[in-house]
């Protein structure tokens, strides 16, 4: 599996997709940092362009590198490895490298800004391992749904439409449904909402690790409520690594079951 | 050596085998034939566990395949349609296999001179000629060395001189006393190689026997009129 990890990764590295995604975030820490003089403001800047933007791209490098790599697949599952090895080694690879360009984007402007000297150095590592984690949650999601579909079109359009889902249009169900049944309590609801979208659950560990209540919303007021800022921290953390377990097990199934 | 039991598949509404019962002892040089869609590459992968039968076993040397991997130490395949990562060079798939089989092999060196491979080395996949790629996809199945070899269609696609190249290759691999699985609809090269033919019809074994055996059931002296007899018997 180490060995398709590897060629996978440097074959993402090499491609062009890479060096613009890699240079967009070090545009943006730049341009963040010298509009923003404040370290702590420009953590949070970014975290909104970070929580919409790293879900989307982990969605369409997911699906789109599953469609390329086909060809390479059919030709490793005749040679003596393990099946789950091939299609787990593949996903860590696309999903390692988008987490590297990220970090590495993001990370050396702000190494320049003198990110060790400040406070903010605590909050933006959890921007980064958050958007690790989103990286890794969205690839695996849209890795399965390019598994499971061999219409390319479908596959794309599927995979788009679910983080369009988990985006945009979940935020808004929910608001709707907060006004719908304003008569009811709706603590727990909110709070099941919340744990049920990795971008939502992002959002509020950010901020509850910000401190910062009037940015925090209504869910996030009741997640600290509920469990504290500490093991608020703590739960969301093994939310979102559950997040990523699953969709990681259910390529394993299809894979197994999958014909070439 | 290798024993096939019921195997059956479908994809979807299609039932492509319906029950396929096969021994095949070492040493044998067996050629898979049958209609187009008649089930030739579904049975070669089930051997390979790139598709995975419905009900049915496939035994190696008396131990089930289920789902294993190691086994595929032993058996070299040729796909049938050569796809690659367009983006590789000839050279780094060679490497890039190897290295992935972990295989300390320079076989490769031996069957790149056979096929003239060497101006090509340097090109990416995508930019080569399909007969160019099928060379490569020989390469790639030859230079294992392993006991089991699984060719589908291994001729479409190469030029006449290749076609006598891969004829006196396949016929020194079997004088090693290898195993031999390989499908094709060019007869003569069948009746060069191959000393039993399997005849797959609507998802069974019509036909499975030696190549005298053919002729004497079909009162055919001629091959090809044999194997075209048996297709217009299978239709009636
Ligand atoms: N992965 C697959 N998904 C769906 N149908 C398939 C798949 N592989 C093969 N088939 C169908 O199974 C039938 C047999 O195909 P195949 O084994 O390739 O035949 P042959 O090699 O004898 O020409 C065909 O109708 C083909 O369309
Ligand atoms: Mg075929």
């Amino acid at each position: 599996m180490i060995k398709i990890l590897k060629y996978s990764f440097f074959d993402l590295m090499r491609s062009r997709w890479s060096y613009v995604y890699f240079a967009f975030y070090l545009l943006l820490g730049f341009v963040l940092l010298f509009l923003n003089t404040d370290v702590s403001k420009a953590v949070i800047t970014l975290m909104n362009v970070v929580i919409i933007l790293v879900p989307l791209m982990g969605t369409l490098f997911g699906v789109m590198y599953y469609y390329n790599s086909k060809e390479f697949i059919e030709l490793l599952l005749a040679q003596p490895i393990k099946r789950t090895s091939i299609f787990i080694g593949q996903y860590l690879g696309v999903a390692t490298s988008l987490t590297f360009s990220l970090i590495v984007g993001l990370g050396i402007p702000f190494l320049v800004y003198g990110i060790f000297k400040s406070d903010a150095i605590l909050d933006f590592s959890l921007l980064l391992v958050t958007g690790g984690f989103l990286t890794f949650i969205f690839t695996a999601i849209s890795f399965y749904i390019g598994l499971s579909n061999e219409n390319k079109i479908k596959g794309f359009g599927y995979a788009i439409v679910f983080w369009l889902f988990m985006a945009v249009i979940y935020d808004g169900l929910f608001l709707i449904s907060l006004i719908v049944f304003e008569a009811y309590p709706l603590d727990t609801f909110s709070l099941f909402a919340s744990l049920a979208n990795p971008i939502d659950l992002s959002r509020i560990l950010i901020l509850l690790k910000l401190d910062i209540s009037a940015l925090m919303g209504y869910t996030g007021a009741i997640f600290q409520k509920f469990f504290g800022t500490q093991w608020g921290v703590v739960i969301a953390m093994g939310v979102l690594l559950l997040w990523v377990i699953v969709p990681v097990f259910l390529i394993r199934r299809k894979a197994l079951k999958k014909d070439f | 050596m290798i024993t096939i039991e019921n195997i059956h598949k479908s994809f979807g509404k299609i039932r492509v085998l319906k029950g396929i019962d096969l021994d095949i002892p070492k040493g044998s040089a067996v050629a898979i034939l049958g209609p187009n869609g008649s089930g030739k590459t579904t049975l070669m992968k089930s051997l390979l566990g790139m598709v995975v039968p419905d009900q049915g076993r496939i035994l190696l040397n008396n131990t089930t395949i289920d789902r294993g991997w190691k086994y595929r130490n032993g058996i070299d395949y040729l796909p049938q349609i050569a796809n690659f990562p367009n983006n590789l060079k000839v050279s780094e798939l060679l490497k890039m296999i190897k290295d992935i089989r972990g295989a300390k092999t320079d076989k490769e060196t031996y069957y790149i001179d056979l096929f003239s491979l060497h101006p090509f080395l340097n090109k990416k996949l995508g930019t080569l000629s399909g007969g160019t790629k099928q060379k490569v996809n020989l390469v790639l199945a030859f230079m294992f060395d392993s006991p089991i070899l699984i060719l589908d269609e291994p001729t479409s696609g190469l030029d006449p001189i290749s076609l006598l190249v891969l004829k006196d290759i396949i016929l020194g691999e079997k004088k090693k006393g290898k195993t031999l699985l390989i499908s094709s609809h060019i007869m003569n090269f069948v009746e060069k190689v191959c000393d039993t033919i399997l005849f797959i019809w609507e998802g069974t074994i019509y036909f499975n026997g030696s190549i005298t055996d053919l002729k004497k059931n079909t009162k055919k002296d001629d091959f090809e009129h044999a194997i075209a007899h048996l297709l217009k018997s299978a239709h009636d």
